[in-house]
C-alpha cells in the first residue's frame, strides 16, 4: 500500500467509525440526513477522489477509491458516497463543473430521452434520489455518449426505500432542463452501470468483512451449553466457509479496481474484471448473510442489533448496477463466442494488464 | 480477528517470454494428446514427457544451479506450472519431486543428500512419492504408527503407508516415520522423515484401484526394511515441523483450482454450439471464479517469493479452489443435462465421466476440506 492509500484508508475508516454509530444509523433509517458525516467526508476530499486536482478533486487512483468504497461498506455509511464519487468523476471527465452536495447516478440512461434542450423519462429506484442535489446519467445524443446533469429541482421523485431504509426514489422527468457534455472516455453508454458495479462490489466486500467480524465476535462471547459458540465445530466450519467467500469477494473487487487503473479508466476494457467482481461478490451475499444470521440466532433478527444494518444492505447491493446473473450472462456470452481454445490465453492476456 | 486479505500479485515482465516458450513447447510436444488424457492433469504420469521437461529446464526451476536447477524465481515456476496444467500436460511422474521433495531436501537435507538426489530430479529421471497417511490414520497424521528403530546398521522400518500416489512409479519415497514412542501430551514430537529407495528389500507395493478405474495410489508395506543412517532427512524427531513447512507450497498452487479445466473447455465447446441465456449465465459464473482464483493463487505465489509463510492464505486458496474444481461436473451436468456412458467416444462425455469420478479426491488430497476449514477457523480466532 502506498503512503497516500494508507492515509486515505486511515482517514475514511476513522471518520466513518465516528459518524456511523448505531444511534446515527437508526436516525438515518428514520429519514434524518447525517449532515456532520457528509460535511466531514466532503472536507476530507473523500467525495471526489477521482476528480483531477486541477478540477478541485484529489486526483487519486481507482485503487484508492476502492479503499473508500470498501470502508463505506464496512461501516454501512448511510450516504450516497460512492454514487457521488462516480458522478463527480463523470462530470470531471466531461468538463462539467461539479455542483456541491451529494449526487446520485441513473443506472440505465436508456430510459431517458432528450428532446431539444429538455429531458424526459423515468428511472426506478434511484439511490438517495431526493437527497441528492443532482442526478447524473450517460445518454446518447446524436450517437455520442454524453454526461447529463439534471438538477433535482427539475425532477419529480416518488419516494421509496430499500430494505436497509435507504432512499431508492422513483424518478420521472418531464421536459426537464439539463446540462450535458460529450464524454470521450468511452463509446459505451453502460459506463455508469460498470462503474457502479465496481463500487457496489467494493461495498459488498466491506460489508461482508463487517458481517464476519461481528459474527466472530458474537460467537466468541456468546456461551451456550457451557462454552462459547466458537468452540463448536459446526460453528467453526460454517464461519470458515463464509470467511473464505468474503475474502474471495474482496480479492475480485480489488482486482477490478486495479484493472480500471491499468486501463486508464477505460471501463469498456475493464468490463471483464468488473463483471467478475460483481458476480463473485453478489453471489457471496447469500452465504455470508445465511451464516451471520444463523450464528447470531434471534438477536440478529432484531432492530436492536447491528447485524441488520449489514445484511439489509448486502441484499440490496447485490442486485444494484447489475445482479450476478446480469453480469454472468455478459461474461458467458463473450466467452462462448470466443470459444474454448481462447479461454485460457484470453484470461492470461487480460490479467497481465494487456 | 486479523484483517485477512490477499494483496494482488504481480508477475514480473520476464515471465512473459517464459510463458511463450512453454506454450511453444506444449504445442510442439502435446498437440495430438487426447482430451481425456489431458483431464488427468497432474495425475497423468509419463516418464518420457518428464525427461523432456527436464531437458528443457522445466523441473527444479528455482533450485541452485549446482544441483541442476535453473535459479529462476518462484513466479517464473508458477507461470510454467499454470501453462502445463491449463494444457493438461502429464506431469505426475516428477510432480512430487519437483513440488515437495526437492524443496524439502534444499531446506533440511544434508549437502551430500542434495548432491546425490537433486540433479536426477531436475533431469526428470528420479521420481518421488510421499508416505504420510496410514491405515486408520487418515486426517490425523500425528497418529501414524509405522516405526523406525535405530540399530547399528541403520534404521529398521516396519509398518505401512496408504493412499500413496505414484508409489508404483517412484524411485524414492519420503516417508514420515515414528522414531520415538507416541507422547499423548505432545503428539507432534518423535516423528522423522526418511528417504527410502523403493527397491529396498522388504517393501511391497499393493496398487489400489480407484472408483474411476485407475491404479494411481497404493498401499506400501515395510517389513523390517533397513534404511542407512544417511537417509534421515533433517532432524530425528523433528519431522512434523518439516512436513508443515511444505504445506503452504502444497496448498496454494495452480493445481488447486485447475484440476477440472479440461471439463470447462469441453463444456464451453458444447455450449458454444447454441448459446442461450441460461448457458451464458452458467459459464459466466464459473469464469468469474476462475479468474479470481488465479489472482488469489498468484497472490500466494508472490508472498512465497517474498519469503513469507502464508499458511492461512494457502488454506483459503485450497478451500475455495477445491470447491470450484469439484463443482464443475455438477454445473456441466446442469447446463447440458447429459450423463455420459462409458462407451461414449466423444471428448465431452469422456472427460465428463472421468472428472465426475476423479474430482471426489480433490477435496481429500493435501488435507481435507474440513481440515482446511479448521485452519481458517483458527486464524479467525475461533479455536
Amino acid at each position: 500500500m502506498s503512503e497516500l492509500t494508507n492515509i486515505i484508508s486511515e482517514t475514511t475508516n476513522r471518520l466513518l467509525e465516528a459518524y456511523t454509530s448505531r444511534e446515527q444509523k437508526h436516525a438515518s433509517e428514520a429519514g434524518e440526513w447525517p449532515t456532520e458525516l457528509w460535511q466531514a467526508l466532503e472536507q476530507n476530499g473523500l467525495t471526489q477522489p477521482l476528480v483531477p486536482e486541477s478540477q478541485g478533486g484529489v486526483g487519486t487512483t481507482w485503487s484508492d477509491a476502492f479503499v473508500i468504497a470498501f470502508a463505506a461498506g464496512r461501516w454501512q455509511a448511510p450516504v450516497p458516497l460512492v454514487e457521488t464519487i462516480i458522478a463527480s468523476w463523470l462530470l470531471s471527465q466531461a468538463g462539467i463543473e461539479i455542483p456541491s452536495g451529494p449526487l446520485t447516478l441513473i443506472d440505465d440512461g436508456h430510459t431517458l430521452h432528450i428532446n431539444g434542450d429538455t429531458i424526459s423519462g423515468a428511472a426506478a429506484a434511484v439511490p438517495w434520489g431526493q437527497r441528492a442535489t443532482h442526478a447524473v446519467a450517460i445518454i446518447s445524443i446524436n450517437d455520442q455518449p454524453h454526461v447529463v446533469l439534471i438538477p433535482t429541482s427539475k425532477i419529480t421523485y416518488i419516494p421509496d426505500l430499500s430494505m436497509a431504509r435507504e432512499p431508492r426514489d422513483h424518478l420521472s422527468a418531464s421536459n426537464a432542463a439539463f446540462i450535458s457534455a460529450p464524454i470521450t472516455n468511452t463509446a459505451d453508454i453502460s459506463l455508469v452501470r460498470c462503474a457502479g458495479a465496481a463500487m457496489r462490489s467494493a461495498q459488498i466486500a466491506g460489508a461482508m468483512q463487517a458481517a464476519i467480524e461481528i459474527t466472530v465476535t458474537y460467537a466468541t462471547e456468546r456461551e451456550q451449553f457451557g462454552r462459547p459458540l466458537a468452540k463448536f465445530q459446526a460453528i467453526q466450519q460454517m464461519l470458515a466457509v463464509a470467511a473464505a467467500k468474503s475474502v474471495e469477494g474482496r480479492m475480485a473487487a480489488e482486482i477490478a479496481f486495479r484493472t480500471i487503473d491499468q486501463t486508464n479508466a477505460d471501463l469498456s476494457k475493464a468490463e471483464f474484471d468488473t463483471a467478475s467482481a460483481k458476480v463473485v461478490c453478489s453471489e457471496a451475499v447469500e452465504a455470508i448473510t445465511d451464516t451471520s444470521h444463523e450464528v447470531h440466532g434471534a438477536i440478529g433478527f432484531t432492530q436492536e442489533h447491528d447485524l441488520h444494518f449489514i445484511t439489509q444492505r448486502l441484499w440490496t447491493w447485490r442486485a444494484e448496477f447489475g445482479s450476478e446473473s446480469f453480469w454472468a450472462e455478459r461474461l458467458g456470452r463473450s466467452i462462448l463466442s470466443r470459444g474454448a481454445k481462447n479461454l485460457w490465453p484470453d484470461l492470461i492476456a487480460r490479467q497481465s494488464g494487456a | 480477528m486479523e484483517d485477512i486479505h490477499f494483496t494482488p500479485g504481480v508477475l514480473p515482465p520476464e515471465t512473459a517470454a517464459l510463458r511463450t516458450r512453454v506454450r511453444k513447447f506444449l504445442a510442439e510436444h502435446l498437440s495430438d494428446y487426447p482430451s481425456v488424457k489431458r483431464a488427468q492433469s497432474w495425475s497423468g504420469s509419463d516418464r518420457k514427457f518428464s525427461k523432456l521437461l527436464g531437458a528443457n529446464g522445466f523441473i527444479g526451476m528455482t533450485w541452485p544451479k549446482k544441483y541442476g536447477g535453473g535459479e529462476r524465481s518462484a513466479l517464473e515456476r508458477y507461470v510454467m506450472l499454470e501453462e502445463m496444467l491449463a494444457a493438461g500436460a502429464p506431469v505426475a511422474a516428477h510432480w512430487i519431486a519437483d513440488r515437495q521433495s526437492g524443496p524439502l531436501l534444499l531446506n533440511f537435507g544434508t549437502e551430500q543428500q542434495r548432491q546425490r538426489f537433486l540433479p536426477a530430479i531436475t533431469r526428470g529421471e528420479s521420481y518421488f512419492c510421499i508416505g504420510m497417511s496410514e491405515p486408520n490414520s487418515g486426517s490425523d497424521l500425528a497418529s501414524i504408527r509405522t516405526r523406525g528403530k535405530h540399530t547399528k546398521d541403520g534404521w529398521r522400518i516396519s509398518g505401512s503407508k496408504i493412499w500413496t500416489s505414484e508409489a508404483h512409479n517412484s524411485t524414492y519415497m519420503i516417508a514420515l516415520i515414528r522414531t520415538q514412542p507416541q507422547d499423548q501430551k505432545n503428539r507432534h514430537v518423535g516423528l522423522s522423515q526418511f528417504l527410502i529407495d523403493m527397491e529396498t528389500p522388504g517393501i511391497t507395493i499393493r496398487p489400489i484401484q480407484n472408483m474411476a478405474g485407475e491404479a494411481m495410489f497404493n498401499e506400501v508395506f515395510f517389513d523390517d526394511v533397513l534404511i542407512p543412517d544417511d537417509m534421515l532427512v533433517g532432524t530425528e524427531g523433528g519431522g512434523w515441523g518439516q512436513v508443515t513447512t511444505e504445506l503452504a507450497f502444497e496448498r496454494s498452487g495452480p493445481e488447486r483450482y485447475l484440476s477440472s479445466i479440461q471439463l470447462i473447455y469441453e463444456l464451453i465447446h458444447e455450449l458454444s454450439k447454441n448459446p442461450t441465456e441460461r448457458s451464458a449465465i452458467g459459464v459466466g459464473r464459473l469464469i468469474a471464479h476462475l479468474g479470481t482464483l488465479r489472482q488469489m493463487s498468484m497472490s500466494v505465489a508472490t508472498m512465497l517469493e517474498a519469503g513469507e509463510t502464508p499458511n492461512l492464505a494457502a488454506a483459503l486458496v485450497k478451500e475455495i479452489g477445491v470447491g470450484f474444481e469439484q463443482e464443475i461436473p455438477s454445473r456441466a451436468y446442469e447446463l447440458t443435462g447429459r450423463v455420459p456412458l462409458l462407451g461414449d467416444d466423444n471428448d465431452f462425455d469422456q472427460v465428463m465421466a472421468y472428472i465426475t469420478q476423479s474430482s471426489r479426491s480433490f477435496s481429500l488430497r493435501g488435507g481435507t476440506r474440513e481440515i482446511m476449514r479448521g485452519i481458517i477457523a483458527r486464524e479467525l480466532g475461533l479455536r
